[in-house]
């Protein structure tokens, strides 16, 4: 007699089925809802969805408008350094954590701290530190500097900085933290090694410990990239958009437009704008991170 | 799509509403939550609570209009409506209306001729869709004043001013006294609106109707506007040092004598109220910036989202009309500092600068307010540009003028 083949379809079916409440969630949720937003973006949607269709005039207007092009700068500026910064500060901790330091509990405990606080309150915290009147200028002046000025609160050109330090002073404690579990996942020989051949601490750190932890920075990599596309909350408690609308960035644009302008085409077309530049980055990145490694 | 919403609207608010066995529990959702406000809605809930069987749950949501009203627009369309919220009279609720789910009030404003006794027409004409009214105007608030600290002015020596360019003309004056002329806060529509009384006083209420009303974008461009965005580019030299973020924070500059000036609606009074300041001794109100006394007819209403229960229905036009009759008017408006909708009634016991309102009001100058002319995606743009433009210096008068007409050409 021949043996049946089991169907592939049918193979390990419970865990199949436990997974199906999942599958339909994520099909109907992510997928249908950015579908639909997507579609709804191309009409002349207002506080309620319509289907009048006008093709792409709302990106027209989008991309006409002062605010939404402030909004795409700021993050551009606000991204780039975050990224940089929240690596280097945190590998830098992590590597002065990592030299078997007394009260390292302690310490790090402090430095993941600011971590525990929702970005609303980092946004209060800092609008109050930045404050030039009773914050850090004021207290710089109190001690006899008179003519300290720290203000950036209220100064357009570098606003979107004073919203950098908030998001860094929150941010990097947690890429530490990751960081360090990088750092206690390499093998103590591979020290004892490069030590015998008299390799300087800081060539082992950048030739041999930064390379083997790849996958520790791409996890840092997701984690502070997701945050910094979505910042929102931050910027509407430090500084809500100002002064003026140099600190807008396009996730505040998104909401502005569907709920304060009741224009849910523009924030839509704004929000498939935010979709379309994450799966630019993301897609050759996965493409390469991912499938490279299935075949290899 | 919007009929399915209205369908799982009306389903759900069933059963919601099965509880209804004598009085029926009213919730009312606003935004008016500051000291003064909330005294204006308990004494508009005391009100309703002498004359009326049914109960009145206050529903505040804090954190202002822009807050509150996408809290407001998504409960009623995802289908667990209030009994009644407020909104600004205008266009904001326009699409609710349009969409059905908003309850008919033509019946009781025929009944109690709300047409003849309102004042002005206007206020129930934006309450008006397709001939049938949907709304209940309760009060009036104008953006067209400047308060003015009369102590920040003895400081700086000179004569409180009558006019904006008496003002202009003390502005130096104040500054040395380390005064800050004008203050003008981060919020977005106190930018626009303070151009807005600037466009009034300067150019002149046609202009302001033939720009809103009319959308003329030609008579943005042209030169009587050109004068008026001189005016704002003056306004905001003078209030380059302001530091201020909230409206009321700005005020209390006014209060303590920190600041000259505010382009501010009405409802500063009542922060003046609650500092137990008095009109003419410590601040001086000048409607229209002494140039153009107009008022402008912007303000709130209550509308009454549709349930189907029929005490409910009933219920809520108790209410309208409860909150239209006389007594309910005079009780709120005291307290709130704002003007009544109706021409009918005493306010006596009303102080210097409301009484000014009030003859203003008599007299027929009104302006409808920019929310009843334009719709709230277009009045958005306008508060983007005029917050930038009051804070980006490079923004030159010349491309904010044409940005400006450009919004005006696409508004709707």
């Amino acid at each position: 007699m021949q043996t049946q083949r089991p169907n592939a379809l049918f193979r390990n079916l419970t865990a199949k089925i436990a997974a199906l409440p999942m599958i339909a969630t994520a099909l109907f949720v992510f997928v249908g809802c950015t579908l639909w937003t997507v579609y709804y973006s191309f009409t002349k949607s207002r506080m309620l969805p319509s289907d009048k269709w006008v093709g792409l005039q709302q990106y027209e207007r989008l991309w006409n408008t002062p605010k939404w092009q402030i909004a795409v700068e700021n993050l551009l500026i606000f991204g780039f350094c975050m990224m940089i910064l929240s690596l280097v500060i945190g590998f830098v901790l992590a590597a002065l954590l990592d030299q078997k330091i007394r009260f390292e509990n302690t310490i790090r405990t402090i430095i993941l701290y600011p971590f525990a606080l929702s970005f609303i309150v980092t946004g209060l915290i800092w609008q109050w530190v930045l404050n030039p009147d009773f914050g850090i200028q004021q207290v710089v002046r109190d001690l006899g500097w008179q003519s300290f000025e720290f203000n950036p609160l209220f100064n357009p050109d570098i606003v979107i900085y004073g919203v950098l330090i908030a998001a860094v002073w929150q941010g990097s404690g947690f890429i530490m933290v990751v960081m360090l579990a990088g750092l206690r996942g390499i093998d103590e020989e591979i020290w004892k090694a490069a030590r015998v051949d008299g390799i300087p601490r800081w060539r082992t750190y950048v030739f041999i410990i930064i390379p083997m932890m790849r996958p520790v920075f791409v996890t840092a990599l997701v984690l502070i990239a997701s945050g910094i596309i979505k910042v929102y909350d931050l910027v509407k408690a430090q500084t809500n958009g100002g002064p003026g609308i140099s600190s807008e960035v396009p996730a505040k644009y998104v909401i502005d437009m569907m709920f304060g302008n009741q224009n849910l085409g523009q924030g839509f077309a704004a929000s498939t704008m935010m979709l379309l530049s994450v799966a630019v980055i993301l897609i050759p990145w996965a493409y390469l991170e991912f499938g490279r490694k299935k075949h290899g | 799509m919007r009929r399915l919403k209205a369908i799982l609207a009306a389903s759900t608010v069933l059963c919601a509403t099965a509880a209804a066995a004598e009085g029926v529990k009213l919730e009312v959702t606003h935004w008016w939550t500051s000291g003064g406000e909330a005294a204006a809605v308990k004494a508009l809930a005391d009100v309703f609570g002498e004359k009326s069987q049914n109960e009145w749950v206050d529903g505040a949501i804090a954190g202002g209009g822009s807050t509150a009203r996408p809290v407001m627009i998504s409960r009623i369309t995802g289908g667990d409506p209030m009994h009644a919220t407020q909104f600004n009279h205008g266009r904001q609720a326009e699409e609710l209306v349009e969409a059905g789910l908003m309850l008919d009030l033509t019946d009781v404003a025929e009944a109690e001729g709300w047409r003849d006794t309102i004042n002005p027409v206007s206020l129930l004409d934006s309450c008006t869709y397709e001939g049938k009214v949907y709304c209940v105007p309760i009060n009036i608030h104008s953006w067209q004043w400047m308060w003015m600290s009369n102590k920040a002015f003895a400081d700086a020596g000179v004569a409180v001013p009558a006019n904006w360019e008496e003002f202009v003309a003390s502005a130096p004056a104040l500054e040395a006294a380390g005064k800050v002329p004008l203050v003008v806060g981060q919020q977005d529509w106190q930018a626009r609106g303070a151009f807005s009384v600037l466009l009034v006083a300067i150019g002149g209420t046609d202009l302001w109707l033939d720009i809103y009303a009319n959308k003329n974008a030609e008579a943005v461009r042209g030169d009587a506007m050109a004068k008026v965005f001189e005016a704002a580019d003056t306004a905001r030299n003078l209030s380059a040092n302001s530091n201020v973020g909230d409206w009321n924070l700005a005020t209390a500059k006014i209060i303590n004598g920190e600041a000259g000036a505010q382009i501010m609606g009405d409802w500063a009074q009542g922060e003046f109220a609650v500092a137990e300041k008095v009109a003419g001794e410590d601040y001086t109100c000048l409607p229209g910036l002494g140039m153009n006394e107009v008022i402008q007819t912007g303000g709130d209403a209550f509308y009454f989202p549709k349930h189907d229960d029929p005490d409910v229905t009933a219920a809520q036009k108790e209410l309208a009309s409860i909150m239209f009759s006389r007594e309910a008017q005079v009780a709120f408006n005291l307290k709130k500092g704002s003007l009544p909708v109706r021409g009918d009634i005493d306010m006596s016991t009303a102080n210097d600068c409301m009484r000014k309102g009030l003859d203003i009001l008599a007299s027929g100058n009104v302006l409808p307010s920019s929310e009843q002319a334009i719709s709230q995606d277009t009045e958005q743009q306008m508060r983007d540009l005029f917050i930038e433009f009051f804070n980006d210096k490079s923004l030159s008068t010349a491309d904010a003028q044409e940005r400006m007409a450009q919004l005006i050409e696409q508004a709707d």
